[in-house]
């Protein structure tokens, strides 16, 4: 099980109370599939994917990454059981959605920079220290299951 | 992976807009760096990586240098690069897989100084180019 410091906690936590889900989840789902356009493989029927501006403008794109972003407010509130918490989203990305844990990655990395674009010197090293170590336990988890 | 036209423009641009302060720039992100990814002190047992070292900074700098260097021969990286590349190679050997991770930080930086200035284009050109660079560094290894 991950361990989680007192400060790490209150990091993570006072970075996402800063957070418009709605608008880092659209951009930092336009931005993984504009910086690595392999990942536009899993979207074959959003429509429009052919340019940035399409991506970025796609209404089916920023409505999945509110989904996307929102989710992380669940492993968020659930720190210490995201193997739980995502253990059937993790089910559904191997059987159904057959995504390579990679680009869980790949997302996480995007995620970043997009807080560090929001949220300027506030995003601190050791912030971002707590939000990549996020990432890795967060893309494990939904590793987790995959078989 | 090719650079094309357009990324080269892009990571010209990025880089005309940071100008002098490419120093910090590196610095900044060496200083990321080794506190995201402690795995990457690893390489600096003779440093001191206490906040606000001078070592990192200068280090830094050299880093930055050497970027600015690259995107001014952005044609011809591997020429560019290509002590850098020896000194990766033979001497440094520093895992690839951390280039990745310095140009993550170096994103980082840029997205939290000068957000206007990564739109999702430049974001992917900037990637590119870094990873560009990293695969240059690398490509003697063996």
């Amino acid at each position: 099980m991950v361990h989680w410091s007192a400060e790490e906690k209150q990091l993570i936590t006072s970075v996402w109370a800063k957070v418009n889900v709605e608008e880092c989840g659209a951009e930092a789902l336009a931005r993984l599939l504009i910086v690595y356009p392999w990942t536009q493989r899993f979207f074959s029927d959003f429509g429009n994917l052919s340019s940035p501006t399409a991506i970025i403008g796609n209404p089916k794109v920023r409505a999945h990454g509110k989904k996307v972003l929102t989710s992380f407010g669940e492993a968020i509130k659930n720190l210490d059981n995201l193997k739980g918490t995502y253990s059937k989203l993790s089910e559904l990305h191997c059987d159904k959605l057959h995504v390579d844990p990679e680009n869980f990655r790949l997302l996480g990395d995007i995620l970043v920079i997009v807080l560090a674009s929001h949220l300027g010197r506030d995003f601190t090293p050791v912030c971002q220290f707590a939000w990549q170590k996020l990432m890795g336990v967060v893309a494990h988890a939904l590793a987790h299951k995959y078989h | 992976m090719v650079l094309s036209a357009a990324d080269k423009s892009n990571v010209k641009g990025v880089f005309a807009k940071i100008g002098g302060q490419a120093e910090e720039y590196g610095a900044d992100a060496l200083e990321r760096m080794f506190v995201t990814y402690p795995q990457t002190k690893t390489y600096f047992p003779h440093f001191d990586l206490g906040k606000g070292s001078a070592q990192v900074k200068g280090h830094g700098k050299k880093v930055a240098a050497a970027l600015v260097e690259a995107v001014n021969n952005i044609d011809d990286l591997a020429g560019a690069l290509s002590k850098l590349s020896d000194l990766h190679a033979q001497k440094l050997r520093v895992d690839p897989v951390n280039f990745k991770l310095l140009g993550q930080c170096f994103l980082v930086v840029v997205a939290t100084r000068n957000p206007s200035l990564l739109t999702p284009e430049v974001h992917a050109s900037l990637d590119k180019f870094l990873c560009a660079v990293g695969t240059v560094l690398t490509a003697k290894y063996r």
